[in-house]
């Protein structure tokens, strides 16, 4: 059988062929050791170098998010979408504030809508560099992470400018946006889309090509399309096997079918095939950010929904309707309709999806997250057994396993 | 027949709707008792000792093929008398695009379901924070343990008698804001 390791055709014996008489050892990897990125645990039974059976624990820092959903009125989740997968809050926060215009039937107008897919790919990117930078990390190649990761701070600093925050943004509102992008969170863009394209192509020179990481990541940790599928994969790790699903094109939502883009798919999926997924996806997210710039609709940044998105300020004291629904939307008095749905999104890793069901109460009955990290770090373990624990560390990295998604 | 169709449904929904509704009733009769169309969702319910054979069907039937589990979780209705508990799969085919939900009720003293672990390699953690939310018993499930939370918690916190805050604490009472 053929191993996972970085040299191709090297073989390893795989748990069923090594002899019980063996001292195995164990090794805990986590909770908190820092090649993890993240406080999950893996209990690894090891011979020599080589990974037997591994044991994944998780939950270190569940908060049992679906059970606060349902004490909140609605727009008080927004905050809690944050926390799934942090590196890109506002895909999640999108996604939640789509679910909920879903179930009460609100169009937002083309201009919120391009703005949020701004938003929303700019995060991708923020993402995808964390994820394909910590894979350069993990080889030993420290530089390409130092000179790229500067850029994620950049984005950061868009988004500072968008909602005043950076990491747990809780951007936009159901209904739209809070405000227009102001002149400095405009000039922060066009310089981001100047400047990254350079930052981009000198990490890809840096590391793509390189004999080292190339070695280190082809064949490792490899999963087949029909088991990416079996263990409901989705993202760029079930891209990286070659399936071609991507719910942005499957089931457009916020005008993406107005967009041109292509999805990227690997062959083998690998380490190396999810790390230019990734690349790829980069360069895609900036073709999807010029058209949106280049196109971007005049109009409203917000549906006209007063009882679901807060009045402006200066109305609220000013004027009797606006003080009224202001009042309602803060105490969770506002009626919603009873109901079911879903809504997905692409988020950085996949499939982040809502399933809510209201009762017609302030709060939602029911929400589940399909949260796409908890879905597929089940299939870790089959994909590092038998092979070298430096490669396990390098095929959890390249999945870009984050623990607020993983244990919400 | 419980039936119902949402107003924003689209056409290929509810031909879609169709098409999965005709190829059950044929092969399952009775055992769907329940078929509707939330938004844009075709949704089903199906008695419980058929869930397994539903799924499977769906999955493999070449006219179906919903080879994708998108996600499943449960659902605690206090009082819905006899049909406590209910489950709920959605299900994907990615080469038509088709998605369609996946309902079965039951009632608390009996919370035994066949597990989809043999359908779905992906169903195994699914079923497992189901179990640790819900307390469903998956049988035939290889390793049913508590998922997120601790194995000496002897409760399932996302039941619905378990309230969030302090049950003494009673500031937070829906009648102070108008309900």
């Amino acid at each position: 059988m053929k191993g996972t390791s970085g040299n191709i055709g090297q073989t390893f014996a795989t748990a069923s062929q090594v002899t019980e008489q063996k001292d195995y050892s164990i090794l805990n990897l986590g909770p908190t050791h820092p090649a993890t990125h993240g406080i999950f645990q893996n209990i690894l039974t090891m011979d020599g170098e080589i990974i037997v059976k591994a044991e994944p624990t998780i939950g270190y820092i569940h908060r049992a998010f679906e059970k606060l959903a349902e004490h909140r009125p609605y727009n008080q989740i927004t905050p809690i979408t944050d926390r799934l997968n942090y590196c890109s809050s506002p895909i999640n926060n999108m996604g939640w504030h789509m679910t909920v215009e879903k179930l009460i039937g609100c169009e937002i107008p083309k201009r919120a809508q391009y703005m949020r897919v701004i938003i929303m790919e700019l995060s991708r990117i923020a993402d995808h560099i964390v994820c394909d930078t910590v894979i350069a990390v993990d080889t030993g190649a420290m530089t390409g992470f130092l000179y790229l990761f500067q850029w994620r701070e950049k984005i950061y600093e868009i988004f500072e400018e968008m909602c005043g925050a950076r990491l747990t943004t809780n951007i936009g509102r159901i209904g739209g946006m809070e405000r227009e992008f102001n002149e400095k969170a405009w000039s922060r863009i066009h310089a981001f889309m100047k400047e990254f394209p350079k930052a981009l192509t000198e990490f890809d020179k840096l590391v793509t090509r390189n004999r080292i990481f190339m070695d280190r990541t082809i064949n490792c940790g490899a999963i087949s399309a029909e088991k990416a599928l079996a263990y409901s994969f989705t993202g760029p790790n079930l891209r990286a096997a070659g399936v071609d699903y991507d719910v942005r094109v499957m089931t457009p939502y916020s005008s993406y079918e107005e967009f041109d883009f292509i999805i990227p798919v690997g062959t083998n999926g690998d380490t190396y095939d999810r790390y230019m997924v990734r690349m790829e996806e980069m360069w895609q997210s900036m073709r999807i950010i010029e058209q949106a710039i280049k196109n971007m609709p005049d109009g409203a940044f917000h549906a006209d929904v007063p009882e679901f998105y807060l009045p402006a300020k200066e109305d609220v004291y000013s004027k009797m309707e606006a003080l009224i629904y202001q009042f309602k939307i803060v105490m969770g008095e506002t009626d919603v309709p009873k109901g079911e749905v879903y809504h997905a999104v692409e988020g950085g890793n996949g499939e982040l999806g809502f399933y809510l069901i209201s009762d017609g109460g302030r709060t939602p009955y029911r929400l589940h997250m399909r949260r796409p990290c908890f879905i597929y770090y089940q299939a870790y373990p089959s994909m590092i057994e038998g092979g070298m624990l430096s490669d396990a560390i390098l095929t959890m990295s390249s999945m870009n396993v984050i623990a607020g998604e993983l244990d919400a | 027949m419980h039936h119902e169709i949402h107003p924003s449904a689209s056409p290929q929904i509810i031909e879609l709707h169709n098409h999965v509704k005709d190829a059950l009733i044929s092969s399952f009769g009775d055992d769907i008792t329940g078929s509707q169309i939330d938004y844009d969702f075709p949704v089903f319910v199906v008695a419980k000792n058929r869930i397994h054979d539903v799924l499977e069907f769906l999955k493999n039937n070449s006219d179906q093929s919903f080879q994708f589990l998108t996600t499943m979780c449960g659902v605690h209705y206090p009082e819905q008398v006899g049909q406590e508990f209910a489950l709920v799969y959605q299900l994907h085919n990615m080469e038509k695009n088709w998605r369609v939900r996946i309902k079965t009720f039951m009632a608390d003293k009996d919370l035994n379901v066949p597990t989809a672990t043999d359908i779905w390699l992906g169903a195994n953690w699914m079923e497992r924070e189901t179990f640790d939310f819900y307390g469903f018993r998956f049988q035939g499930h290889p390793d049913l343990r508590r998922i997120l939370n601790m194995d000496e918690m002897n409760y399932h916190p996302l039941r619905k008698e378990y309230a969030l805050e302090d049950a003494g604490r009673d500031d937070k009472q829906d009648k102070y804001f108008g309900r």
